[in-house]
């Protein structure tokens, strides 16, 4: 009997996982870095069906003079979902999520950057979704960290970011728009690898205690995963040439 | 145990860990942290005695005292002009840095510089918000003319080149007057500055390659030889100009 049970929960869960993905496995992903031109950093981060580009502008000098901070630079991030990046239309402009999205997202990039080396400027982060599937705001966070190592803004570390939640009795990675709706919670998380720091953590839904660590750990390994990659796109830009030397 | 993780010339990201020892000291773009030195962003390992340091290969121009650049005067104050350098900062000429003698309460400023007037300046001092120019120098300029072009200021240096070949060569080949200033602005002024800005972009593109100066040497032959046939062909035109050097 409860072996029988446990069968058919695995059987919703494999309906959930419906590109067959394992509970901690990503959906494809692609990195881009230096996608647009007259940006001093840009990539693009692409995650199954979820896509954000980031572009970085600065540092430069910070207007209006009054927001200057005359011992650091001052980052700024714009995240916004492009109308038609969902089913239903997306009214362009600032909204109430986009904007607390914005400022998490600042939040995560701002520990990993040396904002002491440029007083009175500001480095301008872009972020706009261009296909939703959930998981923007960590995809914009990949694609933001990727772009400002690509401006050659001084960083302690590249920052990725993925969101976990827990489907049945499993730990599930980088939950897609139809997984979001049954997972028992959705918990985004931006990590520094190297310095195994989290710099963002967010949480909807309820869950254990002890199974919210689980989750975190679930994602962090995401995020390990991610940052390979981040990095190997950061290099493939930059290497194209170098290699032609050796 | 003192073993460099990166080889030199290798490209680092941001937290790449380049040395595990107190031996070594970080020098430029780096940082120490605990026993390690690790990289601050997007560059080349450079080791210099027991200095680690890393050549950005990107990012917006950073001033140095003594560094000739280009810019245009935006502002006049009462006692200087501002001068946009295409860097983090405005750059501040004082009356000092003018070779001509003013007096403020007769001299209209604009008379020596007015606004919208691109100039060749030397930077006199450079701390991190405040830059200033001097035109006291044999090589300061006001341009009069000419075009200004807009590389990386991360390349300027492959666009010189070892001694000056890879500008000189340009300049001797295409018969105009160039000059380059280290913040990535390149003024320009004679009859092929189309093939000049063609030099120019392939430089940037292939810029981490070697034998760069014969291929963008053999381009500018082949071109010249395409021009040639269907104009007039005066392959020798405009070799007095080049006696004004950048």
């Amino acid at each position: 009997m409860l072996g029988r049970k446990a069968s058919r929960k695995e059987e919703m869960i494999r309906m959930k996982r419906k590109d067959n993905r394992k509970p901690d496995e990503l959906r494809p992903l692609v990195i881009k870095a230096g996608v647009i031109k007259e940006a001093d950093g840009s990539a693009l981060v692409s995650l199954g069906k979820t896509t954000a580009i980031a572009a970085v502008y600065g540092p430069r000098t910070t207007f209006p003079r009054f927001m200057q901070q005359s011992n650091r630079a001052i980052v700024k991030t714009y995240y916004s979902m492009v109308p038609f990046s969902t089913d239903e239309r997306v009214r362009p402009g600032p909204s109430r999520r986009s904007q607390e999205i914005s400022k998490v997202t600042r939040e995560a990039l701002e520990p990993a950057i040396f904002v002491e080396e440029f007083p009175n400027s500001s480095i301008e982060i872009y972020i706009d979704v261009i296909e939703a599937d959930a998981g923007t705001r960590t995809a914009g966070i990949n694609a933001a960290s990727v772009a400002l190592a690509d401006a050659g803004i001084p960083m302690r570390d590249l920052v990725a970011a993925v969101a976990a939640g827990k489907i049945g009795k499993d730990f599930v990675l980088d939950l897609e728009g139809k997984e979001e709706e049954v997972t028992a919670c959705d918990l985004p998380i931006a990590y520094m690898p190297r310095t195994k720091q989290i710099t963002l953590l967010q949480m909807d839904g309820e869950l254990p205690p002890k199974d919210v660590k689980k989750v975190i750990e679930t994602a962090i390994k995401g995020c390990e995963t991610i940052y390979e990659k981040q990095k190997e796109a950061l290099r493939k830009r930059w290497e194209l040439n170098h290699d032609k030397e050796e | 145990m003192s073993e460099l993780l990166k080889k030199e010339r290798e490209v680092v990201l941001p937290g790449d860990k380049i040395i595990e020892s107190m031996d070594y000291l970080p020098g430029r773009n780096c940082f120490r942290e605990g026993e390690s030195i690790y990289s601050k962003r997007l560059g080349i390992v450079s080791v210099r005695g027991r200095v680690i340091s890393v050549v950005p290969l990107s990012g917006v121009y950073v001033p140095k005292p003594g560094d000739m650049v280009i810019g245009e005067v935006i502002d006049i104050q009462s006692n200087g002009w501002v001068v946009d350098i295409n860097g983090v900062h405005e750059a501040y000429i004082p009356l000092s840095g003018v070779r001509e003698y003013v007096d403020t309460s007769r001299t209209d400023l604009s008379k020596i510089y007015s606004i919208g007037d691109v100039i060749y300046a030397k930077i006199s001092l450079a701390s991190r918000n405040t830059v200033h120019l001097t035109m006291q120098d044999p090589k300061a300029k006001k341009f009069r003319g000419g075009m200004i072009m807009k590389m990386s200021s991360a390349k300027v240096p492959r666009l010189i080149g070892k001694n000056a070949s890879m500008i000189n060569m340009i300049k001797e080949k295409t018969g105009c007057r160039i000059s380059v200033g280290q913040n990535g602005l390149i003024w320009v002024e004679g009859e092929n500055v189309p093939l000049v800005k063609k030099a120019v972009e392939m430089i940037e593109r292939e810029s981490i390659s070697e034998g760069l100066t014969e291929r963008v040497s053999e381009m500018l032959d082949k071109e010249l030889a395409g021009s040639d046939a269907g104009q007039k062909g005066k392959p020798e035109g405009g070799d007095d100009k080049n006696e004004k050097k950048g």
